[in-house]
């Protein structure tokens, strides 16, 4: 699939070609089955995982509905630390900061962790035109740089890619043939990017949280290269999120709980870095010089929208990638867009103020609640679903053949006498199609249905027709209810309406 | 005490037999379940589709229907789950927005109310079957119906329990998702019939007929001989009361 489908696409159109790339679906079931069996044996193991889980999302929940205090109380520390510090209203203004930081220093490499937001910036593409080479020193974004295409995780950048394809772009690099072998691909990658650190200008990283109260911004990895990146080029360029702080260290214990269970599986990722400041002159490595760039690009948008604020709590695990049957059978790059999965499904609509260009994202979900189940820090992902699609009704940009259905749904369900007659009807025209019992046409509208299944046909008598027989017949042989039943039945009735009411749900 | 039954749309017009089961099987209990036949289908295609306008249209037949019911018992998770939606949805209608909150408390999917409310697990039912069980997602996870089937299930006189590999994911129903995504959603019930195989069970069991209405359409489109009920059925037949 072209890397950069984008909207002008259906997600439909895109979803066919997925579901057809035999490759990508076997290799996107095989790493998301991985993973997500990973998390529930973590947090199994971890004992207390639901406790922590409510924790996490309070420390979300309060820092989000006091963003203002603790980013600039973030801001306030690290300039005292010595970072530069920018903000970037649009992904254009990120973007132009990052390339006068890189004409200034004249940079002509850039050394890159991987990073969600240089992703949403395409940030990669806008240095290349000024002559400044980006690498990409993750191995899973190494490759997809290759490949010239997005991520299609946020955590597992080519997921959708075999050993096999991965040993076919490394050839290449490499100019020789290089054995499907994940040691030998991996070690060529490593020798590779050894000769990239050293020459490399700037480090250019992502920032997983950044912490109120020193100022702080920490990293989580795997490979160690974000540990190179920081160290070794003399300019560090961090691009965050605004939504990534978290008040303290004490936050950064739950959070450094959560997010490597959800992600991988792991207890801790094999590094987790705390960069605060600069190199000090007791320091025997690190940048002479740190920026950190704050991007908003429509996250502010979702402060004060009650439905969708919770949003700007993720952080960024993909445990709902993994943990979703839509993404498990089309990939990452079916939604379009640089976030994929159930997140990517509600952050790229709401990040770009609902556009109808996008909304169309939000129809592929079946809404089986997975990704919700599956978030650390317990956002509603399919109640947010739902809201897209209603804005989009509500804004007058429903289509018009669903919209005339609905209408229809409405006139035949508010009032039980229609419906009645619509399934006398239903029962007469069936006749057509009818054959055994069951509904195999692929005519018309069970098209798509029956192209998989087949349709029960209604029976002659619907329950509503067969109620007063039944009644009859059940009601003769009724024994009396036995008094502890009823009496536990009475106190339920009683109970209702005093507070802590209800059973059940979420 | 007015226990009333929510018979949902897919029920009335479509598996009138689950809820015959569920009037015997609660019967057994004293249970005088009632019938208001103002009742149509909670809106949830509307609302899931965001068009909440016509959902309104339906709820309110709802909120109509059982006004005066102390216990309103429905087939599926899905539905009584959606009527837990109905707050929201009456959110600008203070007088509805009470209503639907009544509503919602008296709400309860079929296996709640028999081991929640009645307190029975052991229905003592005779079933001498290789069953599997899928957990629908909006009973499982929206109304927390997990151990309730398992349950009733576990005492069940012969029956064999396989369990479901990934029962928890979604079959890829979805109500109008099915039909807006079809390649999407047939990929999903192509893989949950597939578990279903594995499992080499006679009987399927769930708790929502959409979902199975799904899953045994895809496993009679592949001439699969499985048997797909509704665990209500399955105690009603295993009660002598089919």
């Amino acid at each position: 699939m072209s890397a950069n489908a984008g909207a002008r696409t259906s997600v439909k159109a895109r979803a066919e070609l997925a579901l057809n790339d035999e490759f990508l679906v076997k290799a996107v079931k095989f790493t998301t089955e991985r993973l997500r069996n990973g998390k529930k044996n973590a947090s199994a193991e971890h004992g207390n995982w639901e406790e922590w889980r409510e924790r996490g999302r309070q420390i979300r929940l309060h820092t989000i509905a006091h963003l203002d205090y603790y980013l600039n109380l973030f801001v306030d520390n690290a300039r005292a630390n010595g970072v530069h510090v920018h903000f970037a209203d649009k992904g254009e203004d990120a973007v132009a900061i990052a390339m006068q930081i890189a004409e200034r220093k004249a940079a002509k490499t850039v050394v890159k962790s991987k990073s969600m937001v240089s992703e949403e910036l395409h940030l990669n593409h806008a240095l290349e035109k000024i002559g400044v080479e980006a690498i990409e020193t993750d191995l899973g974004e190494y490759i997809i740089q290759l490949a010239g295409e997005m991520p299609s995780h946020i955590v597992i950048p080519a997921i959708h890619k075999n050993r096999y394809q991965i040993a076919d772009l490394l050839s290449e690099v490499a100019g020789e043939r290089l054995e499907a072998d994940t040691t030998v691909l991996a070690g060529f990658v490593r020798k590779k990017l050894r000769e990239k650190f050293l020459e490399a200008d700037i480090g250019m990283t992502g920032c997983n949280f950044a912490i109120a109260e020193t100022g702080s911004m920490v990293l989580f990895e795997n490979e160690g290269n974000a540990r190179m990146v920081t160290t070794v080029p003399k300019t560090q360029i961090t691009l965050m999120g605004m939504e990534r702080i978290i008040p303290s260290f004490e936050d950064l214990e739950v959070m450094a709980t959560l997010l490597p269970r959800s992600a991988t599986g792991q207890k801790l990722t094999m590094y987790m870095s705390a960069i605060t400041g600069p190199k000090r002159s007791a320091d025997a490595d690190g940048p002479e010089e740190m920026h950190i760039i704050i991007v908003d690009n429509g996250r502010s948008l979702q402060l004060g929208d009650p439905e969708f604020q919770e949003l700007l709590n993720c952080i960024r695990c993909g445990a709902c990638l993994n943990a979703c049957p839509v993404y498990r059978h089309i990939g990452g790059h079916a939604y379009g867009s640089t976030y994929s999965g159930p997140i990517g499904a509600v952050l790229t609509p709401a990040l770009n103020k609902n556009v109808a260009e996008w909304d169309d994202i939000a129809n592929a979900s079946s809404l089986c609640g997975a990704c919700y189940e599956a978030c650390p820090v317990k956002i509603p992902l399919h109640d947010m679903l739902v809201y897209l699609r209603r804005r989009k009704v509500e804004t007058g940009n429903g289509k018009a053949i669903e919209t005339a259905g609905m209408k229809g749904f409405a006139a035949l369900t508010g009032s039980s006498a229609a419906m009645k007659a619509a399934l006398a009807i239903g029962k007469i025209g069936q006749k057509l199609v009818v054959r055994g019992g069951e509904i195999r046409t692929k005519l018309g509208p069970l098209k798509g249905w029956n192209s998989y299944r087949v349709t029960p046909s209604l029976p002659r008598r619907s329950f509503r027709d067969r109620w007063e027989k039944l009644e009859r017949e059940v009601g003769g042989a009724r024994p009396q209810m036995a008094p502890e039943m009823k009496k536990r039945m009475e106190d339920i009735v009683k109970q209702r309406g005093q507070g802590g009411g209800g059973h059940g749900g979420h | 005490m007015k226990v009333s039954l929510f018979i949902t749309c897919l029920g009335d017009a479509i598996y009138p037999r689950v809820g015959e089961a569920m009037v015997r099987v609660l019967a057994r209990y004293g249970v005088a379940l009632e019938f208001p036949k103002l009742q149509t289908c909670c809106g949830q295609p509307a609302y899931n589709s965001g068009y909440w306008q016509e959902a309104r249209a339906s709820a309110k037949t709802i909120l109509d229907a059982f006004e005066d019911s102390d216990f309103v018992i429905s087939p599926s998770g899905s539905c009584t789950g959606m009527i837990h939606h109905y707050p929201k949805l009456f959110e600008a209608d203070p007088v509805n927005l009470a209503r639907a909150e009544r509503l919602r408390e008296k709400s309860y999917e079929f296996t709640q109310f028999l081991v929640n409310v009645l307190g029975v697990t052991d229905a003592g039912a005779v079933f001498p079957h290789k069953v599997t069980y899928h957990p629908s997602c909006h009973g499982s996870r929206l109304l927390g119906v997990k151990d309730e089937p398992m349950a009733l299930m576990s005492n069940v006189r012969g029956l064999e329990f396989v369990p479901l590999p990934y029962a928890e994911d979604c079959c890829g129903f979805g109500g109008t998702f099915a039909v807006k995504m079809a390649d999407i959603s047939g990929a999903m019930v192509t893989e949950k019939a597939d578990h279903v195989k594995e499992t080499e069970a006679e009987v399927l069991i769930g708790l929502d007929m959409a979902c199975l209405m799904n899953i045994a359409g895809n496993l009679r489109y592949r001439g699969e001989q499985v048997r797909v009920m509704h665990l209500a059925e399955v105690l009603a037949e295993g009660m002598g009361q089919a």
